[in-house]
């Protein structure tokens, strides 16, 4: 908010204290609202702990993840007959230690929902403001091509673009931004929309603001919570897809411990290891219900009209 | 109404102009070689390269090419399959059935359970009905179904032996093809035990693709649900005394229905999506596999004309559904 | 679904209906392939799936392999002359043979001349009506095999006398014509189609001679087929052929457990000891006729040193390979040949699995801080069941003696191509599998110095083998020909161009009930002869 009359010292940091005491209570609010929701409390707790694993996977991972016990190829997990203590959830067909592989498995899938996110959501942004502020051909032509890569089905069209990149994650992560991206766009520029004709944007304008202030730093803030429900929501759409491009063998190229193409490789094993195929597959579950969980946490603590319905 | 029609096709005619250039391009950027794939191991000489280049008409300037297509579409021609040698239509029109079988069917199933759910879990706001529900609607909605349908499959198939694991029907039967979809072809063909059999085959598969749009229906008719529970002529119908059943099936369902049809078309992109995986699954020959086999076999023309059928085929729904709404709420018509 | 294509099936079903009803107690024998077939006509491919489903079944060939081997007896020709300067190969081709009567196709004629002279000259030809009847025709095999530099022409001596003449001797020529690429097509049939302006119904509804004649098609799903009643080399036992397409190999071994097909390929080698303990399944394997190998680039530094060739050789541990990749299902291999060859050298010795030798013969190589890339197929291959974990097992083993190893892999036709580059950086996942039983076939076009920048990935061209496989080549005396070929295996495991990984085992699981199946050095799988208890 500009304020272009001249101002005193104490009336600076008065408003100063003033606005911060006043995001201070949104907090409070904002988590109060959120904890009201048990699950999304239970979700962030696990979702916590997933990072803290990823963070410390070195150090928890009881093997190397890429280590082949050679003599050790598909032990069943400890409590199994056959089973050896000390590879808890079992090895895979090269002897590698598939719970090692799982916890690395975590730094990959949350690296690919924070990259996913940020390329998504930083891009879409961008894209979705300069839209609904400049309106006219401009807004036109971007909504366009948004609506364009809206009628392909996202899972296929990351497939061709992964074919195009060549296989990999971070193409996979590229691809996955890509195909998300307009939902962030549209989200913007309709709230962009919106906020515009507002009067303290139109003060703003009055008061000499210039286009790119106007922009991110006025209208932006007040659209930002839709785009973090939708963020939280894409987190765990990218992992999904990353996990299911890995399925396809156009993700993460093995030996990577990613969860989606250690289950692609597990497949010829479906009758005889069960624990090869069934452990990767929970990991993604757990971790994109953990994500879910908190993003309706957020919803319904961000979401006005939802709050108190 | 008539304008508001013409208004949605005006959109849509920039968007399928862009969708030809998008599929056009793309191939175009697929890095791979076709002709040494089809030559493996042995290898082939770059005359013998060229030369099949050549018959693709891949040696044309980009122009020309794309010109060819687009007159190609309104002509009904896709080109053909460098693999199977036949026009890209033609397969589409083979496969296409079994994969709008599976996807209407697991529509079917998400509709018809989740639609019930979500009103329930509305009406016991707050029960442990609400929240079993809703904490399943959530599970389903994280599913990767990839490894959900290994697991069914694991545990129908493998283990208990109730259900086949892949294909559309038992071997035992074969009647000619009427309408691509086994399960009206199976009766038509008046064949002992055949509607049976493909029903079998299509259970597991169908329930796969239909979690996550269960899921997101059950959700949204929840919260729909909700919100209409709390408007004023709800609370007035109520306040006159109708019975709940009544406030619920008159006035609060047409009402909340009307986001939950629009969410059932927005699936239709997420089903396709889903096909996807679900087909590779169950090894169901249907049009997710084919275009996913011929990514992976660099079948330009297939990849290229599937692209743009699949893209088609959402733009439409997407249309109907835009005019359902219209038709619904006349208020967005006007906007 | 227009009217004439749902006409067209009513009939097709009608067919059937009237095979099924001739014989209460029909035999049918389902299959449980692992793909689709990409089309029918046989020379336009070169995958043995599509052979599987093509030119066994449904068409003869001159020459044909005896089952389960690899020695050429007759076939649509019922003897053979060779000139004496080996350039004229006069057949006479059996007399009485039908083709087969389909709902699309009556034939008017038995095989004669004609049939053949088209199915070659079609793929021989460029201005044959044929030779481009459908977009992206290469005639792959055909090629592949030289066949248009050999073949100058191919004349008609009467209705049942065919001569070919060729520009220079070639010992394998007859052993080439029982190849897939050679089967004869109905020349009849092709002018009917022409006329009708339907050339390209020629690869989606075949005519042909063999033992089972072609019934329906369903995309990805089923191929159906039915014995051919006036098969020349009489009917078969089974009345009907049903190809189940099933691309996952867990998949399909469970239908062929529940009784849902009775014979499949391609198991997954983890479910191997599953099988033989299964008392309703009979397990059938054979030594496959392939060489899965690693190729170094042995024109780029310091692989051009044969030292650390060597040196790395003796750094791959081939058994835990043999455990983790082929499971069971493989063996070591020691020569560039599979052992079911004639002229396999078995007095070779391997490199022995030796970490401590490796390193030592690097330092003495003056090779330290050894980084490279090795290439890893992104498909299954019968020679190398799965090139990524064979590349990590690798990698690991390579890691051990102080080599760090990327593995890179693309696109299957880009790492085909790229991999020719003379200048490719990095070992070479690969392997072959043999086209007639010839050791020529692997030797001379592996490791000859013509197939440099081509098909020998290694880019080696060496003096001493060069002389010797090009010797071999105009020797007829097999004796004399073993002698060389012996040789040569001696020089290319001391110059060690390749790592020789492994020969697989193939396996082939089927219900008890299932008799007379013979199963193919050269890998296809046939039916004809095959019996299957009520």
């Amino acid at each position: 908010m500009t304020n272009t009359s001249p101002a005193t010292k104490a009336d600076t940091s008065k408003l100063e204290a003033e606005s911060r005491n006043a995001t201070k209570a949104q907090l409070i609010e904002f988590w109060y609202y959120f904890s009201q929701n048990k699950g999304a409390v239970v979700g962030l707790v696990v979702f916590a702990l997933l990072v803290l694993t990823a963070v410390l996977a070195p150090l928890i991972a009881p093997h190397n993840p890429d280590f082949q016990y050679r003599d050790s190829f598909l032990v069943p997990p400890f409590w199994e007959e056959g089973g050896k203590a000390t590879f808890i959830l079992g090895t895979d067909a090269v002897g590698r230690d598939i719970l090692s592989r799982l916890i690395f498995g975590a730094r990959l899938s949350l690296l690919v929902g924070v990259m996913v996110v940020t390329i998504a959501l930083t891009g879409g942004i961008v894209i979705g403001v300069v839209a609904g502020y400049m309106r006219g051909s401009v807004d036109t032509f971007i909504m366009r091509i948004m609506d364009i890569i809206l009628a392909f089905p996202s899972l296929l069209l990351a497939l061709v673009l992964v074919a195009i990149l060549g296989p990999g994650l971070i193409n996979a992560m590229i691809a996955i931004a890509i195909v998300l991206q307009p939902h962030f766009v549209r989200l913007t520029r309709a709230a962009v929309l919106s906020e515009r004709s507002r009067d303290y944007v139109v003060a703003a304008k009055v008061a000499g603001a210039g286009h790119l202030r106007l922009m991110f730093k006025t209208i932006l803030p007040n659209c930002l919570a839709p785009l973090i429900v939708q963020a939280t929501l894409s987190f765990s759409n990218a992992i999904l897809d990353a996990a299911a491009l890995g399925f396809l063998g156009m993700g993460a190229q093995p030996p990577t411990p990613e969860w989606g193409t250690m289950l692609a490789e597990a497949r010829e094993f479906i009758l005889r290891a069960w624990w090869v195929v069934t452990f990767p597959g929970l990991a993604i579950l757990i971790t994109v219900l953990a994500i879910n969980l908190v993003g309706d946490g957020l919803r319904d603590a961000l979401d006005p009209k939802l709050k108190r319905s | 109404m008539l304008r508001f029609l013409l208004g949605r096709l005006g959109l849509l005619i920039p968007t399928f102009i862009g969708v030809t250039l998008v599929s056009f391009l793309f191939i175009r950027m697929l890095p791979g070689d076709p002709a040494e794939l089809l030559a493996g191991e042995r290898g082939i000489s770059p005359e013998r390269r060229a030369e099949v280049l050549r018959q693709l008409g891949f040696d044309k300037p980009y122009w020309q090419q794309y010109l060819d297509y687009i007159l190609g579409i309104f002509q009904g021609d896709l080109g053909i399959s460098f693999v199977s040698k036949k026009p890209v239509l033609d397969e589409f029109m083979t496969l296409f059935p079994a994969t709008a079988e599976l996807a209407l069917c697991a529509i079917i199933i998400a509709v018809c359970v989740g639609i019930p759910a979500g009103i329930f879990a509305a009406v016991k706001r707050g029960s442990i009905a609400d929240q079993a529900i809703m904490g399943t609607a959530l599970v389903g909605y994280s599913m990767p179904i990839f490894w959900w349908g290994l697991l069914l499959i694991i545990f129908f198939s493998g283990i208990l032996g109730w259900t086949p694991v892949s294909g559309r029907i038992s071997l035992m039967f074969f009647f000619p093809q009427v309408t691509g979809f086994m399960l009206i072809d199976s009766l038509l063909s008046g064949e002992k035990g055949a509607f049976l059999s493909a029903v079998r085959h299509l259970i597991l598969p169908s329930i796969v693709l239909a979690t996550i749009p269960l899921a997101v229906i059950a959700r949204q008719t929840r919260s729909a649900m909700l919100e209409v529970l709390g408007e004023d002529y709800v609370r007035t119908a109520r306040a006159k005394g109708l019975p709940p059943r009544a406030v619920i099936g008159l006035h609060a369902l047409r009402n909340a229905l009307i986001p939950v049809v629009t969410t059932i078309g927005l699936q239709v992109g997420v089903l396709l999506a889903g096909a996807i995986l679900t087909e590779t699954i169950f090894s169901w020959p249907g049009v997710g596999k084919w275009l996913v086999d011929s990514i992976s076999r660099r079948d330009y023309l297939v990849v290229q004309g599937g692209l743009l059928l699949i893209a088609g085929i959402i733009m439409l729904v997407n249309l109907i559904v835009d005019v359902l709404y219209g038709l619904i709420n006349p208020r967005i018509r006007h906007h | 679904m227009n009217f004439q294509k749902s006409l067209k099936a009513t009939l097709l079903g009608a067919s059937l209906a009237v095979i099924a009803a001739s014989g209460a107690s029909a035999k049918t024998l389902v299959y449980c392939s692992e793909g689709s077939p990409e089309g029918f006509d046989t020379a336009l491919y070169t995958a043995g799936t599509t052979f599987d489903a093509s030119s066994k079944p449904l068409y003869n060939r001159l020459v044909e392999f005896k089952r389960g081997t690899t020695e050429v007896i007759p076939g649509l020709a019922e003897s053979w002359e060779v000139s004496e300067d080996g350039l004229e190969y006069t057949f006479n081709l059996r007399k009485g043979v039908k083709f087969h009567t389909t709902s699309f196709f009556t034939p008017t004629r038995e095989f004669n001349a004609d049939d053949v002279i088209f199915s070659f000259e079609r793929q021989l030809k460029k201005d044959n009506p044929w030779h481009e009847y459908t977009p992206g025709t290469a005639w792959e095999y055909f090629n592949g095999m030289s066949m248009p530099d050999l073949i100058k022409e191919i004349v008609k001596v009467d209705d049942h006398t065919v001569k070919f003449v060729l520009n220079r001797p070639e010992a394998p020529m007859v052993a080439n014509l029982a190849m897939d690429f050679a089967s004869i097509v109905s020349a009849e049939y092709a002018a009917q189609l022409e006329a009708a302006g339907t050339k390209e119904q020629m690869n989606q509804q075949p005519v042909g001679t063999g033992p089972f004649s072609f019934v329906g098609y369903q995309k990805d799903a089923v191929i159906r087929y039915a014995a051919h009643p006036d098969y020349w080399n009489g009917k078969e036992k089974i009345d009907n052929l049903i190809f189940a397409i099933t691309p996952d190999a867990a998949v399909r071994l469970q239908k062929l457990k529940a009784g849902e097909c009775h014979v499949m390929p391609y198991p997954a080698p983890a479910d191997i000891a599953d099988i033989r303990d299964d008392g309703n399944l009979t397990l059938m394997e054979q030594q496959g006729l392939n060489v899965g190998y690693l190729a170094y680039n042995t024109k780029v530094a310091p692989f051009d040193k044969k030292e650390v060739r060597k040196a790395l050789n003796h750094a791959i541990n081939k058994q835990a390979i043999l455990d983790a990749v082929f499971q069971g299902s493989g063996q070591a291999a020691k020569n560039p040949i599979p052992p079911t060859m004639w002229s396999y050298n078995e007095a070779i010795e391997d490199d022995d699995y030796n970490p401590e030798l490796a390193k030592e013969m690097l330092a003495g190589a003056g090779v330290s801080d050894l980084s490279m890339k090795i290439w890893a197929m992104p498909v299954q291959r019968p020679y190398n069941p799965n090139a990524r974990r064979m590349a990590e097992v690798i990698q690991a083993d390579f890691a051990n003696v102080g080599v760090n190893v990327e593995i890179v892999s693309y696109e299957w036709g880009e790492y085909l191509s790229r991999s020719k580059d003379e200048a490719r950086d990095g070992a070479v996942l690969l392997g072959w599998t043999g086209d007639n039983g010839d050791p020529d076939n692997f030797l001379a076009v592996l490791l000859g110095c013509d197939g440099v920048g081509g098909s020998n990935r290694a880019q080696w061209c060496n003096d001493d083998f060069e002389a010797l496989i090009q010797k071999a080549k105009t020797v007829t005396d097999k004796g004399e020909r073993t002698k060389l070929y012996e040789q040569a295996q001696a020089v290319f495991k001391e110059e060690a161009p390749w790592a020789t990984i492994a020969h697989s085992v193939v396996f082939m699981p089927m219900s008890s009930k299932v008799t007379g199946y013979v199963m193919d050095p050269l890998g296809g799988h046939w039916f004809d002869g095959v019996d299957i208890a009520e």
